[in-house]
């Protein structure tokens, strides 16, 4: 079990910027437990995420990983804990999950592009409307953000005119430009055709590389050992196991993680 | 097995398409005389065709009294359309009752409404906001002032005296105005998480559809003068607009959900996730989708609306069809054809709007065609 999948990009990571604060905690989350109806869906999550930490969760299928992002920027509203989020907790108190979405980026699995405006309009609906961001800057930003992500051509574009993998890109850019200092991705690059999967993963690398704050669900294992300082394996709604990276993969201590590594690492 | 192994030693070069069939008999082959049943249904309808053209040519245009005509031959046997009987009457089927000295009102009406609205109906046209303030506020206020008077000198102008196309007119286009953003915002109410906002508007639109507009102008004729200080009546033009207005809004909401109901849970977490609040979420990313998804619709209610402004003869306005049908049976154009050319004028004043509305509406389904939805 100590060969794990390849390295997404033929490269040194750079690792000047990626520290992980030791004292700034970004994500706090205490107790906390939801249920959908009765099925209780999330137990007892207690995680606590510092500034510039890379965070992979990894999972069978419907073990909770997207539910337990999407508590994050309260897509999801949770029960019974605490989630705090850049030092605000959320309640039902919608100026306070407003405050916090805005500086939570959250990149989807089926892109969710907003198919009646360009790429341009797409990334700067939200600075120019939730930051109040002028027009002409908002717009500079985007161009800077799609430069970034290698696709500044397709600015005039609609999104159903772009490929998958360059329509991901994209809305990485679009949640950039609100200038988030959290990123929360689920599952970013399972919909897409493995010749894409590399694009996006690089771009989330760069991302890792300037230092962001990230929290990926994703199967990407050679993503997670490359870029993520720390595994979460999640099972039935439950943190089972989390370890570096390293360790995670070589050494795993529980039964069912061993378990589903062996059946993703094969 | 080296007999499945296959090695391309030539590239295929690119070709010209193959030339289309064309040609006179080709098209004739394929679309009328494709097998024996469709040549059959060609046959019966070439024949239907023979038989009720020349009928339509010499009852509208052969056998017709042009305008200008005088009465005696609208008389004579075997007459066609009695055009010069509209042509005589054409003032009133325009302005009804208003009195011909002010003409020039309603004709400033009609000049504003092409100028001030086509323009905002035309994409590319300049200065939007601007025109949109114009139509939207200056025009309204401008019309009544302008139409009923009493002030700045002009002449005072009952409502019971306006009639025909300015009355149908006025209103399909308040109808329109108001009944869209009024249904949007009932949709919303109807999908609201507040039980009191979503009960009433629910309430509100299942009781409107579950009645015919008859009732409803009934209803605004015998309900609102309720709500108003005693002593005080209501226009009843005024009457007329608020029925038709709110009947058109239950429909409008329902279809605007249908549109609503077509957009994925991923564009609301999207703008959600973006920080975008409820009115910019529906604002910018929802309605907008919802909207276009459901054009047919939502002109259909228009085109209905339009012609359901018929049936405010209920509250006692004179409409276009209205003014119509009293002139039908006035005696001095008495004629066989007298009638029957009044209600073919109206159908196709009718016809033209209408028409004009559902070509519109697919200049708009063209235009918003954004490609490929994901
Ligand atoms: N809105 C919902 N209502 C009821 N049950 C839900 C809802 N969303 C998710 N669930 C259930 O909650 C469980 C966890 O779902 P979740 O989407 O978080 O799993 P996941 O780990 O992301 O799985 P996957 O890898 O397939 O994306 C699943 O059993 C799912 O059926
Ligand atoms: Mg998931």
């Amino acid at each position: 079990m100590s060969d794990v999948s390849p390295v997404v990009v033929d490269r040194d990571i750079d690792t000047t910027n990626m520290q992980v604060s030791k004292t700034e905690v970004a994500i706090e989350i205490i107790g906390m437990n939801k249920w959908f109806g009765d099925f209780h869906v999330l137990r007892d999550i207690n995680l606590r995420v510092m500034r510039g930490e890379r965070i992979v969760i990894a999972g069978p299928s419907g073990s909770g990983k997207s539910t337990l992002i999407r508590c994050i920027n309260r897509l999801e509203e949770h029960q019974k804990g605490q989630i705090i989020v850049n030092g605000v907790e959320l309640t039902s108190d919608l100026r306070r999950v407003d405050e916090v979405r805005r500086e939570v980026g959250m990149v989807f699995q089926h892109f969710n592009l907003f198919p009646h405006l360009t790429i341009l309009q797409n990334l700067t609906l939200a600075p120019i409307w939730v930051r109040g961001v002028p027009k002409a800057k908002a717009e500079e930003t985007a161009m800077m953000y799609l430069e970034r992500v290698r696709i500044p051509e397709q600015a005039g574009k609609y999104p159903g005119q772009l490929s998958g993998g360059q329509q991901q890109r994209v809305a990485i850019a679009r949640s950039l430009c609100m200038n988030p200092r959290i990123m929360l991705f689920d599952e970013p690059t399972s919909a897409l055709d493995p010749e894409m999967v590399k694009e996006v993963l690089e771009v989330m690398i760069s991302l890792a590389e300037e230092g962001m704050t990230m929290i990926c669900v994703t199967h990407e294992m050679g993503f997670a050992r490359q870029v993520a300082n720390r595994v979460i394996f999640m099972d039935q709604g439950q943190i089972i196991e989390q370890n570096e990276p390293e360790a995670f993969f070589s050494n795993p201590q529980h039964e069912r993680t061993k378990l589903f590594l062996s059946q993703i690492l094969h | 097995m080296t007999d499945i192994a296959f090695v391309r030693s030539e590239m295929a070069t690119a070709q010209p398409a193959p030339r289309r069939v064309s040609g006179m008999i080709a098209w004739l082959h394929k679309n009328l005389f494709a097998s024996i049943s469709d040549s059959v249904m060609t046959i019966i309808a070439v024949l239907f065709l023979l038989w009720i053209v020349p009928q339509l040519y010499g009852f509208l245009i052969g056998r017709a009294v042009p305008p200008g005509g005088t009465v005696e031959q609208c008389r004579v046997e075997n007459v066609g359309a009695c055009w010069a009987y509209i042509a005589s009457e054409i003032e009133f089927f325009t302005y009804g009752f208003y009195p011909m000295a002010e003409y020039w009102r309603p004709n400033i009406v009609f000049a504003m409404l092409a100028l001030i609205g086509l323009p905002l109906l035309w994409p590319s046209a300049p200065f939007k906001i601007a025109n949109a303030l114009l139509f939207f506020i200056v025009f309204p206020i401008a019309s009544v002032i302008l139409l009923s008077g009493g002030m700045f000198g002009l002449r005072y102008v009952p409502t019971e005296q306006w009639g025909g196309l300015l009355v149908t007119l006025i209103i399909s286009v308040f109808g329109i105005c108001v009944s869209l953003p009024l249904g949007i915002l009932l949709a919303l109410g109807r999908q609201s998480k507040l039980p009191i906002i979503k009960t009433l508007c629910v309430a509100f639109i299942e009781l409107i559809r579950a009645v015919p507009l008859i009732t409803v102008l009934f209803m605004a004729s015998i309900m609102l003068p309720l709500f108003m200080p005693q002593g005080t009546t209501v226009d009843k033009l005024l009457r007329a607009l608020v029925g038709v207005t709110l009947f058109s809004s239950a429909y409008m909401a329902e279809v605007v959900r249908g549109g609503m109901q077509a957009i994925g849970r991923g564009q609301y977490e999207a703008a959600q996730a973006l920080g975008l609040g409820y009115w910019r979420r529906m604002g910018f990313v929802i309605l907008p989708q919802a909207l276009k998804h459901v054009i047919p619709g939502i002109v259909g209610n228009f085109i209905s609306l339009f012609k359901d402004t018929s049936l405010v003869y209920i509250v006692g306005m004179k409409d276009l069809l209205e003014a119509v049908k009293t002139k039908n049976d006035a005696i001095e154009w008495a004629s066989p054809t007298q009638s029957v050319t009044g209600y073919i004028f109206a159908a196709a004043v009718f016809w033209i709007f209408c028409f004009s509305i559902s070509r519109y509406s697919r200049y708009w389904e063209r235009r918003l065609n954004t490609g490929h939805k994901r």
